[in-house]
């Protein structure tokens, strides 16, 4: 097995580059090393002006996402042995504006986060003295899947549309938005469908399908995007041939 | 449509990468994905082919042997033979991703994915089956 | 989903088996009275007119999305829907027409 395996990292310094570099780094390859491991052994040993996120180390938290060979994977799940004998590219996340090094700019997914309202809409609220919401476990099997988003934006840097058009909501968005329609507790499914069935909601997806097989926690964001089209379609159809239902 | 959207401030020093025209050759994934939309232009090829033999048909019978004639042509034969793998690649690409969108629950659990696209598959079968009984005279 | 299950056979019998004589091609006659049946020809309406909107509709993205032409919008809609109407309607006329 190899000592060393080289890293090539795209560097920019806002205050001397005017386009990415990048810089090559010697790390020890050890077995159970992760990319995130080579990073901060990088920052430690080798060059402390590299800028990078990272927080949980254990696949949770959604602070790493970074390409790694073109691909884009989370930094700490992603291991330096699948990669030997390298060398490994490791680039900031795609379609995101870089700030410095590897460190990107997300507001964009944010606002649009925020703009499908990713909580739970009740039009009447139960008085604290009738209890909470109940749920069955059957109920809950509707959407965990897509409740388990770590909101990574990996699936935003594999979605070639969001990368064509910045106005695109994206796979996370949409998925989330999915998994609060299905919520049997929420009552705000028209609201999100209103904000979601414009060109920049779900109809801009044309489900390449790459959100889903990038997402590391099989959210299948894809799968959701579709359904949710298919409810999105029905409601259309409902809405003109029996216009007299309530809005 | 060029303008970057209002909600990412426009910061002179962060780093956009355009995305280029060429993104599609990038990965393999996106090369698949752009070919399977391209099947759509075998599916439009099919439909013209078949207007031009209901065309000839009503045209009488010398034009239809005509018609024929030209459809033994070695570029419309190659051109057949490549829409048909097209069409092939669209219809089970199409039956791949079925299950996704049609997230099936019986009985409160979701039916595997394998199950519906199997299911596609044999309805694709028994209606092949079906309509060239039909046009070989059933 | 018309397109997926019915046109891989119809494009099999009709532009490969009948041609190449793998198959025995029905003659004129009988292919005419089959498509003189009304059923034949509401079924080769749909055949023709359910696949050219979805080619409408994928082109347009393709062309939108892979050669990133979006500025040209309003002319790639015309082409992709309006060629998908005009060719339903071409179909719509030879069906009726048979004699």
């Amino acid at each position: 097995m190899a000592k060393t395996i080289t890293l090539e990292v795209a560097r920019y310094r806002p205050e001397r580059d005017t386009t990415p570099v990048f810089q090559n780094y010697e790390v020890p390859f050890r077995k159970d090393w992760v990319i995130l491991d080579a990073l901060n052994y990088i920052k430690d040993q080798a060059d402390g002006s590299l800028s990078f996120r990272w927080s949980c180390r254990m696949g949770i938290c959604g602070s790493c996402g970074m390409m790694v060979d073109g691909a884009p994977k989370l930094a700490c799940a992603t291991f330096l042995s699948d990669y030997a004998p390298g060398p490994v590219r490791v680039e900031p996340l795609r379609n995101f504006p870089v700030v410095r090094d590897l460190v990107i700019e997300m507001t964009d997914f944010m606002v649009k986060l925020e703009r499908v309202k990713p909580w739970i809409i009740r039009k009447d609220d139960k008085p604290l003295s009738e209890g909470e919401f109940l749920q069955n476990p059957e109920q809950l099997d509707t959407y965990r899947q897509f409740s388990m988003c770590i909101n990574c934006m990996l699936c935003y840097a594999a979605c070639p549309v969001y990368g064509l058009d910045p106005l695109f909501s994206g796979p996370a968005a949409i998925a989330l938005a999915q998994r609060y329609n299905l919520d049997s507790r929420d009552q705000g499914s028209k609201e999100r469908l209103d904000i979601l069935s414009g060109h920049e909601g779900i109809w801009g997806c044309t489900f390449v399908g790459e959100c889903t097989e990038v997402c590391p926690k099989k959210v299948d964001p894809a799968g959701a995007i579709q359904q949710y089209k298919l409810t999105a379609a029905k409601e259309w159809f409902k809405s003109f041939l029996m216009p007299w239902g309530k809005r | 449509m060029r303008e970057a959207p209002a909600y990412t401030e426009y910061h002179p020093k962060w780093h956009r990468i355009r995305t280029s025209t060429y993104w599609w050759l990038g990965q393999r994934a996106y090369l698949k994905f752009i070919l399977r939309e391209l099947s759509s232009l075998a599916v439009a090829f099919f439909v013209v082919i078949t207007l031009l033999h209901i065309r000839a048909l009503t045209q009488g019978p010398e034009a239809y042997a005509e018609f024929e004639a030209w459809l033994r042509a070695p570029l419309l034969i190659a051109l057949n033979v490549v829409s048909f793998c097209f069409v092939l690649f669209h219809a089970i690409t199409w039956f791949n991703l079925a299950p996704k969108a049609l997230a099936v629950r019986l009985g409160g659990k979701r039916m595997p994915d394998f199950v519906i696209t199997a299911l596609n598959y044999v309805v694709w079968l028994a209606v092949s089956a079906g309509v060239a009984w039909f046009v070989l005279g059933g | 989903m018309v397109a997926a299950l019915l046109v891989p056979i119809h494009l099999f019998l009709y532009g490969l088996a009948f041609p190449l004589g793998w198959l025995k091609a029905p003659g004129y006659e009988s292919t005419l009275a089959l498509v003189r049946l009304p059923f034949t020809r509401v079924y080769l309406f749909v055949l023709c007119a359910l696949p050219l909107f979805h080619w409408a509709h994928r082109f347009r993205y393709t062309l939108c999305d892979g050669l990133q032409i979006k500025h040209l919008n309003e002319l790639i809609n015309l082409f992709c829907y309006g060629g998908a109407i005009g060719g339903t309607a071409v179909a719509g006329y030879l069906l009726w027409n048979i004699p």
